[in-house]
This record gives C-alpha cells, sequence and structure tokens, in this order.
C-alpha cells in the first residue's frame, strides 16, 4: 500500500463514480442521434440519480435483508474494483485484491445479489429475470476465467498492474493472435455481462424479453439510485479493464500529479470511444433469442481457448 | 448494414423543435429534470395510447425533455392514466397510485381520463381518474395532439 | 507422551466407550451420551491431526493386536490433515446428532454404529499397512452401511440406496486391496513404509496396475465419475448428520488414498496416471454440478455438489503428479497445497450445508426444493447457516472455495509455460473445466439457496416450519466458524498444508505469509482478509453515502407489485424446476432430460384445455449407460445358475461325483 496507490485508488474511484452514469449518458444519447431523435443529453442518468435520491425506498412484504443489502452490495464490488484495478494508475491501493481471478468473482458477487434479490420478491418476474442471468452468468465465466488465462499466460501473473505493465513493456504482444482472440472473446463477455444489446435490451419494458431489469422491478428510490448506478459503474469498470488489457497507454505508471491527470484524461478517452463503439454497434443489432444467447457465448469461450493454445504455442 | 447505415445518413434529425421555447415552471422542484412514467390504460380506446406513443417517438420526442417511460409503477414518479376507470380497472389503477413512491403525480390524459368523455353514464365505467385517484393535471383532447401530451410532461420536468 | 499418539489412543478408547454406551444406556439419554462422545472423539482426533501437520509424527507395530500381519499406525503430515479433517467434522456432527437423533434415530444399532463410524474416520488415515488399512477400511464401510440404512422403515428408497452403497463399496475395496497388494508383493511385509522403500524397484507396469486398481478403488469412494452412482443415491437417504460425516469425511479418504498411494507410496510415476487423475477429476467436477444444477433434491444437489468438488481436488492431484514428473516441484507443491486446502473447505463447507439441509428436512418433512421457500423468516438461523455454506461452496469472495480454487488456478496458469506439449492442450482444458464448473457452481447454489430460503413458501410443510433445537444450531455454528475462519483467514492453516505438500514434493512450502498468501517460486499474491476489509469498507462507503444524500431514509412497506390485478400466489413463484429449465435447456445433449408432457382435454371440445401435467426427470446417463447392462448381464448369469438348482438331489448327488472325479483327474495330472 503506497501513497501513490492510495491517491490513485481515491481517484480512480471518483472517477468512475461520477463518470460511469455519464458513459451510460452518452450512449443513449448516441443511440438517440442515430435514431433521429435530440435526446435527453448526457447528464441525464444524473439527473435521474438525484431525483432517486429524493424518492422514497420501499421494501415489498416478505422480502428479508438480502433484498435491502443487494443494492449496496452491488455498488461495494464494483467500488472495490474501481479502487484497486489499474484505470488510471499501475500502483494499485491494494496490490494483493488487483488480481485478475479476484476482480471478475467480485463483479460476479454483484451479480449473483441482484439475482438473490430477485428470487427473494417471490414474483415471477423475479425469479424469471435472476434465472436468466444466472445462467448467463455461469456460461460467462469461463470465457472470462480462460481469456484471463491466456492474458497471464504471457505476464507470467494474473495481478492486473503486472499484465498492464508487461504489455507496457512489450507492445509487440498486443498484435500477436493469441491476444486478438482473447480480445474478441472478452468483448463479447462484457456485452453479456453488462446487459447490453444482443444478449439483454437495458430499454426494453417489456417483462417476457427482460434480463437484468426483471430483477430490480420492485426497487424504489435510493435502492433504484444504487441498482444503476450500480449498473452504470460495472459497464464503465468492464470497458476499462477490456481498454487497459489492451491498449494501456496513457495509464500513471509513476508518480506526480501530471502524470495521473494524463492517466485520467487517457481512461476517459479510451472508456468514451469503446462506449461510443459499443453503442453504435448496438444500433445495428436486434436482441438475440434467449436461447441463442448460449450459442453466442459458446463461440467465445472457444476463441478464449483457442486464444490460449495459440499463446502456447506462437510464444 | 450499410443500408440501414445510408439510412440513418440520409434520415438524419427527425425531432421537431420544441413547440415553445420557454422553460415552463415544474410542478414540484423534487422531480426537476427527470420524470419516469408509468402509463396506465384505465378503459381506454387506445387512442391516446396511439397519440402517447408518438409523442415518444422520434418527432415529438418527449424522452429529450428528461421523460422516460419505465415498466414498473416502483420506477415511476409519474402515473399516466388514459381512458375512463371501468369496473375492473378501479382497483389496479388504486393499486397501481399506491405502488409509486412519493414523490408522485397523475396525469390524466384524454377526455375520457378526464370526465368519462363519451362514455359517461356507461354500464362498466366507475368514474373519471379523480374519482379513483387524486389527479394533478389533465391533458383535454379526444384524442389529445401529441404536442399537448409533451406539453404537460415538460411542466412535470420543467425542461 | 507424544500428543498425536495421545490423541489417537485417547479418541479410541472414547469412540469404543460410546458404542459400549450407546448399546447399555437407556433410549432417551442414548443420542445425549453417544453424541457427547463422539463430540470428544472428534475433538480429540482433531487435536492428533494437528499435532501430526505441524510436524509431530508417531508410528507403531503392535503385533498382538490381529493374527499374521499385526497393527500398523503411522501419522505423517498428510494423515494429520485427513485426521484433523474427520475429527472437526465429527465434532460438529456429534453436537447436532444429539438433537437431530430425536426423531428415531435412537436405535440401539444406529447410535452404536455412529462412534464406530467415527472411530474408523480416524483410524483410516492413520493406519501404516496394508492390513490395518484393509481392515479400518472395511470398519469404515459397514458402520457407514448401517447408518445410511437407519431410516429403511420409513422409506423404501433407503433400502435401494443402501444396496448400491454396498456394492459400490465392497467393489471398490476389492480394487484397493488388489491395488494394495500387488504393490506391496515385492516389498518386506505390509507396511507403507516397506512399501516405500520396494517402490522404485517395481516394473512400470506393475507399478501402473497398482496405481490403477487403486485410483478405481479409491475413486469409487471419492464419488469420481463414473463410479459415482452410489454417492447421490446415499447421501440424501443417510440421516443428516451422517450424510455430512460422509460428505466432508469419508469421500475425502478416497482422495487421501490417490495421494498416499500415487505420491507418496510409489514415489509419482509416469505422465499418464496424473494425465489420467487430472482427466477423471475434470470430467468429475463438470459432470457432478451439471447435476447438482437440474437437481430438485436438495440433499441429492449437495451430494452431486461432493462429486464436483472432489473432481476439484482431483484436478489438483493430478496437477501436482503432472508438474513432479516435469520436475517442477514449485508448482507441483502448489498443486498439492491447493488440493489439500480444497478438501479442508469442502469439508467446513459441506458439513455446514448438510447440517442445515437436515435442520431443513427435519423441519418441513420435505428435501423437495419446489416445496420450499420462505424459510428465511420462520428459520432465520438455519438460513444464515445454509447461505454462509452457499456462499463459501460457490467460489465467489469472500468465500472459502475461492481460495482455494484461486490457488488451483494459480499452479494451472504458471505450469502452462513449463510444461510440455500434451500438457499444453490438457492444462487450458482444465482451466476450463475448473472455470465452467465455478459458473456452475454459483447457478447451483443461487437457486439452492434462493429458492430453498428466499421469497415464500412452496408447500405446507415450509410453511409451517420451525427453527431446530439448540444442540443442531450448535453443530451448525462451529461449522459456520469453520467456514468464516477458512475464508477470512486461510492463512491460518495454510503454511503448514503447504509444508506437507512441500515435503510429499520434496521441496519446500510453496505459499507464505501472514495477511496476504504470497506464492514462492512463481508471481502471485492475494489477500482474503483485506478483500474482506475493502468490501466491508466499501459497503460502509455506499451506505454512508445515500444516508447522507437520500432526502426520504424512511422505508414504507407495501405490497408486492402484482401489476394490479390480485395477490401473487405462492404458486406463482418461480420453483427450483423453473430455475435450472434454461441450464437444462443449454446443456440438453449432456443431460438428455426426460421430459412428459400430458394435456387433458375439455370433454366438450378438443379445443379447451382442462389440465397440464408436466413431469420432469433428468436420469443419470452415465448410470444408464455403464451400470444397466452390466446389471442387466449380471441377472442374466444368474438367471442362467439357477437352471442348475433344480431341487433334484439326484442331480445335486451328480454334481458332487463330477466335482470330485474332476479333483481327482487334476491330481493325477498335476502330479
Amino acid at each position: 500500500m503506497n501513497p501513490l496507490g492510495v491517491a490513485g485508488g481515491v481517484l480512480q474511484a471518483v472517477v468512475i463514480v461520477g463518470g460511469a452514469p455519464l458513459v451510460v449518458g452518452l450512449m443513449r444519447q448516441i443511440r438517440a442521434r442515430l435514431e433521429g431523435r435530440a435526446g435527453a443529453g448526457v447528464a441525464q442518468p444524473w439527473r435521474d440519480l438525484r431525483k432517486q435520491l429524493r424518492k422514497q425506498p420501499a421494501s415489498p412484504r416478505g422480502t428479508s435483508e438480502i433484498y435491502r443489502s443487494a443494492p449496496v452490495l452491488l455498488v461495494a464490488t464494483t467500488l472495490v474494483v474501481a479502487v484497486v484495478a489499474p484505470f488510471v494508475t499501475t500502483a494499485s491501493a491494494l496490490p494483493a485484491v488487483a488480481d485478475l481471478f479476484v476482480v471478475v468473482a467480485l463483479l460476479a458477487l454483484g451479480t449473483v445479489m441482484i439475482a438473490l434479490a430477485g428470487i427473494d420478491t417471490g414474483t415471477a418476474f423475479g425469479g424469471m429475470g435472476a434465472s436468466r442471468e444466472v445462467t448467463i452468468l455461469a456460461l460467462v465465466e469461463p470465457t472470462v476465467l480462460v481469456a484471463i488465462f491466456a492474458l497471464s499466460v504471457r505476464a507470467g501473473s494474473t495481478n492486473l498492474s503486472a499484465i498492464v505493465g508487461s504489455v507496457l513493456d512489450d507492445p509487440a504482444r498486443l498484435v500477436s493472435p493469441a491476444s486478438l482472440l482473447a480480445a474478441v472473446a472478452l468483448v463479447v463477455v462484457i456485452v453479456a455481462e453488462t446487459g447490453r444489446l444482443p444478449v439483454d435490451n437495458p430499454a426494453t419494458h417489456l417483462e417476457l424479453t427482460m434480463v437484468h431489469e426483471a430483477m430490480v422491478l420492485e426497487y424504489a428510490g435510493p435502492d433504484l439510485a444504487l441498482v444503476e448506478l450500480g449498473s452504470a459503474m460495472r459497464l464503465s469498470v468492464y470497458l476499462g479493464l477490456l481498454a487497459n488489457l489492451f491498449v494501456p497507454w496513457g495509464v500513471a505508471t509513476g508518480p506526480g500529479v501530471a502524470a495521473l491527470a494524463v492517466g485520467v484524461a487517457a481512461f476517459a478517452v479510451k472508456v468514451t470511444l469503446l462506449a461510443a463503439a459499443l453503442a453504435l454497434a448496438e444500433v445495428f443489432l436486434a436482441k438475440l433469442r434467449l436461447f441463442r444467447v448460449p450459442e453466442l457465448l459458446a463461440g467465445s469461450f472457444l476463441l478464449a481457448l483457442l486464444s490460449v493454445t495459440t499463446a502456447y504455442v506462437l510464444v | 448494414m450499410l443500408s440501414l447505415w445510408r439510412k440513418i445518413r440520409r434520415t438524419g434529425r427527425v425531432a421537431e423543435p420544441p413547440p415553445s421555447a420557454d422553460r415552463p415552471t415544474p410542478l414540484t422542484s423534487e422531480l426537476a429534470g427527470s420524470v419516469q412514467i408509468r402509463h396506465v390504460d384505465a378503459g381506454s380506446c387506445n387512442g391516446c395510447e396511439i397519440e402517447i406513443g408518438s409523442a415518444f417517438g422520434p418527432v415529438y420526442d418527449a424522452e429529450r425533455y428528461g421523460a422516460r417511460l419505465v415498466a414498473s409503477p416502483r420506477h415511476a414518479d409519474a402515473l399516466l392514466v388514459t381512458g375512463a376507470v371501468t369496473r375492473n380497472m378501479a382497483e389496479p389503477l388504486r393499486r397501481t397510485f399506491e405502488a409509486v413512491s412519493a414523490p408522485k403525480v397523475v396525469v390524466a390524459v384524454g377526455d375520457c381520463a378526464r370526465d368519462c368523455g363519451a362514455f359517461t353514464g356507461a354500464y362498466g365505467v366507475v368514474g373519471a381518474v379523480h374519482d379513483i385517484v387524486p389527479v394533478d393535471l389533465e391533458v383535454a383532447g379526444c384524442p389529445p395532439r401529441p404536442e399537448a401530451i409533451v406539453e404537460a410532461l415538460r411542466t412535470l420536468t420543467g425542461r | 507422551m507424544n500428543p498425536v499418539e495421545f490423541g489417537l489412543a485417547a479418541a479410541v478408547a472414547v469412540g469404543l466407550a460410546g458404542t459400549v454406551a450407546a448399546l447399555l444406556v437407556p433410549r432417551p439419554a442414548r443420542p445425549g451420551v453417544t453424541g457427547a462422545c463422539v463430540a470428544v472423539a472428534g475433538a480429540l482426533g482433531l487435536t492428533a491431526g494437528i499435532a501430526a501437520v505441524t510436524g509431530v509424527t508417531w508410528s507403531v507395530h503392535l503385533p498382538a493386536v490381529l493374527p499374521l500381519a499385526g497393527v500398523d499406525l503411522a501419522v505423517d503430515g498428510l494423515s494429520g490433515v485427513f485426521l484433523a479433517v474427520a475429527g472437526a467434522v465429527a465434532v460438529a456432527a456429534g453436537i447436532y446428532g444429539i438433537g437431530y437423533a430425536r426423531h428415531g434415530l435412537d436405535g440401539r444399532a444406529v447410535q452404536a454404529a455412529f462412534p464406530m463410524f467415527v472411530l474408523s474416520l480416524l483410524l483410516v488415515p492413520a493406519a501404516g499397512g496394508v492390513g490395518t488399512f484393509g481392515l479400518c477400511w472395511e470398519l469404515m464401510a459397514l458402520s457407514s452401511l448401517i447408518l445410511v440404512l437407519a431410516e429403511h422403515r420409513r422409506r423404501p428408497a433407503v433400502a435401494s440406496a443402501g444396496l448400491w452403497y454396498a456394492v459400490m463399496t465392497h467393489l471398490g475395496f476389492v480394487a484397493i486391496l488388489v491395488g494394495l497388494l500387488v504393490a506391496a508383493g515385492p516389498a518386506d511385509g505390509g507396511s507403507f513404509a516397506a512399501i516405500r522403500a520396494a517402490a522404485p524397484g517395481l516394473p512400470p507396469a506393475v507399478a501402473g496396475l497398482a496405481f490403477m486398481a487403486c485410483l478405481v478403488g479409491f475413486g469409487s469412494k471419492a464419488g469420481i465419475v463414473p463410479l459415482h452412482a452410489w454417492l447421490p443415491r446415499a447421501h440424501p437417504e443417510a440421516p443428516s448428520h451422517v450424510s455430512a460425516l460422509m460428505s466432508a469425511a469419508m469421500v475425502n479418504l478416497g482422495v487421501y488414498g490417490v495421494v498416499r498411494v500415487g505420491i507418496d507410496l510409489l514415489g509419482g510415476g509416469p505422465r499418464w496416471w496424473w494425465l489420467l487423475t487430472l482427466a477423471v477429476g475434470a470430467v468429475s467436477a463438470v459432470y457432478g454440478i451439471l447435476q447438482a444444477v437440474v437437481a430438485g433434491d436438495l440433499k441429492r444437489l449437495l451430494g452431486h455438489s461432493t462429486t464436483e468438488n472432489m473432481g476439484l481436488v482431483l484436478v489438483g492431484v493430478g496437477a501436482c503428479g503432472l508438474f513432479t514428473v516435469d520436475g517442477e516441484a514449485v508448482l507441483a507443491a502448489l498443486a498439492l497445497t491447493a488440493a489439500l486446502l480444497h478438501v479442508i473447505g469442502h469439508a467446513a463447507f459441506k458439513t455446514l450445508l448438510f447440517l442445515s439441509a437436515g435442520s431443513v428436512l427435519h423441519a418441513t418433512g420435505t428435501r423437495d426444493l419446489d416445496a420450499l421457500g420462505g424459510l428465511r423468516a420462520r428459520m432465520p438461523a438455519t438460513t444464515a447457516a445454509f447461505g454462509l455454506g452457499a456462499l463459501a461452496a460457490s467460489a465467489l469472495p469472500p468465500g472459502t472455495a475461492f481460495v482455494s480454487e484461486w490457488l488451483l488456478l494459480q499452479s494451472l496458469v504458471h505450469g502452462l509455460p513449463a510444461a510440455g506439449v500434451v500438457a499444453s492442450i490438457v492444462l487450458p482444458l482444465g482451466v476450463a473445466a475448473v472455470a465452467l464448473t465455478a459458473g456452475l457452481a454459483v447457478a447451483t447454489f443461487v437457486k439452492a439457496f434462493g429458492v430453498g430460503f428466499l421469497a415464500r413458501p412452496r408447500g405446507s410443510g415450509a410453511a409451517g416450519a420451525r427453527e431446530s433445537p439448540p444442540t443442531m444450531l450448535a453443530g451448525m455454528a462451529l461449522a459456520a466458524a469453520a467456514c468464516v475462519g477458512l475464508a477470512i483467514a486461510p492463512m491460518l492453516v495454510l503454511p503448514a498444508l503447504a509444508q506437507v505438500a512441500g515435503t510429499l514434493t520434496r521441496t519446500g512450502p510453496p505459499v507464505s505469509g501472514a495477511v496476504t498468501i504470497e506464492l514462492d517460486g512463481v508471481a502471485g499474491a492475494m489477500s482474503p482478509v483485506l478483500l474482506a476489509a475493502a468490501l466491508v469498507a466499501g459497503c460502509v462507503v455506499v451506505v454512508v453515502l445515500v444516508r447522507v444524500s437520500a432526502a426520504r431514509p424512511a422505508r414504507r412497506e407495501t405490497r408486492l407489485w402484482d401489476c394490479g390485478g390480485g395477490p401473487l400466489t405462492e404458486r406463482m413463484q418461480y420453483t427450483a424446476t423453473s430455475f435450472a429449465e434454461p441450464l437444462q435447456r443449454v446443456f440438453d445433449n449432456v443431460l438428455q432430460p426426460v421430459q412428459d408432457i400430458e394435456v387433458t382435454h375439455h370433454r366438450e371440445s378438443q379445443y379447451l384445455v382442462e389440465a397440464v401435467a408436466y413431469r420432469r426427470r433428468v436420469p443419470d446417463r452415465i448410470e444408464r449407460r455403464l451400470y444397466e447392462p452390466v446389471l442387466a448381464a449380471v441377472a442374466a448369469w444368474g438367471r442362467a445358475g439357477r437352471r442348475l438348482a433344480t431341487g433334484s438331489v439326484h442331480l445335486y448327488l451328480g454334481f458332487g461325483f463330477a466335482v470330485l472325479c474332476g479333483a481327482f483327474v487334476m491330481l493325477v495330472v498335476t502330479r
């Protein structure tokens, strides 16, 4: 635990909490413009959050503390990842937690809590959403871990800072087939995990087509604010991880205010570009049928496996 | 995919400019800038639904003022009620109103919702929306024009 | 006095006293006395095990106790690990059993078998020779069989489960005996020390035969696919504290056997042994968890999850052997450490899960997840216990299994660059299997906990449930404390385990550190306690920020959002079957479920439906393909043999005459 790491961790948390709703707003704005609309503006998610904090929270009868604590845990797990992972600086506040397996498992913990909360309400939609979310999670996990495996074999460690550092030291590795295959696999996985098209439609109003939304139908007020902030942060964290694992340039490796400022700017630019690309792609995609999603995920799993094999063969 | 891209390029922006340039004062300051809406069809002929649909379509684009349709009344701040309230929908309407957390507003859209319109005295009708739940705002018309609906939504969001 | 010797001797004395007491004490006091004896014997076994793990060894040869072979006992670090695990599980199960046995389990035979079973669990890892090992192993099989059959009067399924268990465990025993005897052939006597000394001189084919036979025998005890058929039968039908002992302590001994014979006695071996071990481990892990995710019976689900976890442990053992062959001693020690930690973690959370499942069964009278639910309000302590166990089992941080799976993945990640071509194909597949298992385990335990305990009761049993008596809760609390300890502070046990693994693989301990788990020799560090602290801090920050910024902090109670249309009934909730349906459909080709939809039409019109009956069963495919033909062949053989026994005395005299003539002819020819 060094001062740079702590400062960087706090800075990352502030940047991600502050910026994540803006990223979602940007994606909605891009989509609106492509649909010929004017759009609500990039800051609209923040207005929504501000308003939800003013509303009264509600607990349906028969729900337990799982229901009440799930939104807190969703944000807390993502917040821990935002603090420890190398987004702005490679000096981690808690190097012993900045492990790729740990980070992925922490994000999965948030998903599991929300799924349990969905079951806890005892509504048909809650159970349905939880069942679908957990199915997708169970199929996403192998791909993520195998893709991580491919990346860490190259770096000789599963520590995030070490992986990012190894790419900075040897940029030629980036264009290796292993790296590219892993990147493609991770993109598919991130789309599935953050509930974007074609796996889930974040803007749907129809309960039967919902995955993530169906689990949180009962939340109101600050609870809902936390759920939405949590989802937004997860999107930013995943995009940030993708960006820094494959295009780490700009991330601060040494101390200094200037280095940190460059790190923040580079991180913002990378995530914005990725989010814009994702929003652009979503306009051209329709939602897949639920039982076609496993095929997509199986494909990404194969890519990840291929990536490991090529990582070994073409070292 | 390319043809879709060409269509996007060709169409450009279809959203019309706001009907009036000045910002309305919001109904409650707590909802300023963001109102999530649950639509309840209490017994409408679906005329109002078509107009609400077009108010949220690209041309009128009510979302640009911070209004958004949501799937659950728990997420909502405003109920958009259409139609004269029928016997079967009176209780569900009451329950939907209960399900919305404070602060909340109710908008009665269309003449039927305001005073039962053509259905006054019909055997299946309990009454207008204000007979069941307190109404904060009314939109006249049978059906109301999308501009009127957008205008009402703007008084909610104040944008 | 040597603490190991003292602990074991005292445990044997207390255990035997418990057995005798169970036979003598009147019924009302019986569960209390045996439960207390079991707990004390377990605690003594635990202390002996801990002493052994910390480096105290002890061995003794008692020629007078058994004719011909005598009794050999030898306790080293590896025995100590399994001794301590069995002892610790017995403490929790013994205390729990006091309250649990009041429901028709206080018969003499059952209560007398309980301490015997625990005793045999303590003695198997302490055995130091083939004869002693076989004796203890058989004692363990018989005493556990009596316990599995405890409730045979109440449910017919118990008898069938007992039959499966008896046959499988004895076939396994035959394989183990063959393996050990083949290995002991050239050795000077049957003690493990003699086998170890003679092992380098064994021809490769003989050593391979010995290892294969042992892998089959021990694998069947560990519930490894395809020899797992008894496990999902016997575990649900046994009383729950016995299930806990079987699942958390007995199946481990299968792993103990593989490690003891393969790595210790035979000293490694060629690559194919370990590739095979790794492969069956990976297949078992995936197959076990796939069966668990679609299981609708709570205890059957836990039984399948045992297969999965033993599979993961064998992946670690296989990786250890593989790295040993490749000369990567540090990685081998790391993989073995991960496997041993997983054994301990699995014992802790599976004890907790089975005990809380027993508590549910006790209170609701059903194990069917589809009929449970809503237990949070009615059984808060049991719900908390099961929730903790589910978190521990699903490899999510901060959970028990997460630490061991992290270690296992670390050893596989670092093994890839070092290993050869075969390993470069096998290791990624191993990682993929571990990863798929981890994902499906999350789904399994979300289902078990969410559907079984949260929401509202789906059946009358669950609706009328009451919290279990304090002795049962005390047993669960002990297991829960072990789970939390292993999840937050694995460094309490890891250095000792690393030492044991290091000694077995002839290198130093691969793990060090106090707060952070630091890998020695390869890059890698992780701190479960810092992770947990960070999570708590994150929660506090979030709660404080929301409190500060929320305008209306008071929560209101509301009715469920039922779309405005009248109350939602319990029947409208998702059940375990519906929850697992998407996964079942995804893995359709592997599971091949049998579905039956029966539509009854209205009498007046075929367009009106009166009732729809839906039945779904997921039969075990391996069982159907592998066991049914064998069973059919055995039955056919039996029928053929029956033709010889017609009941005619003349014919039987004729048989006797023919055999006698044959014997004479043989004597003449061979002389």
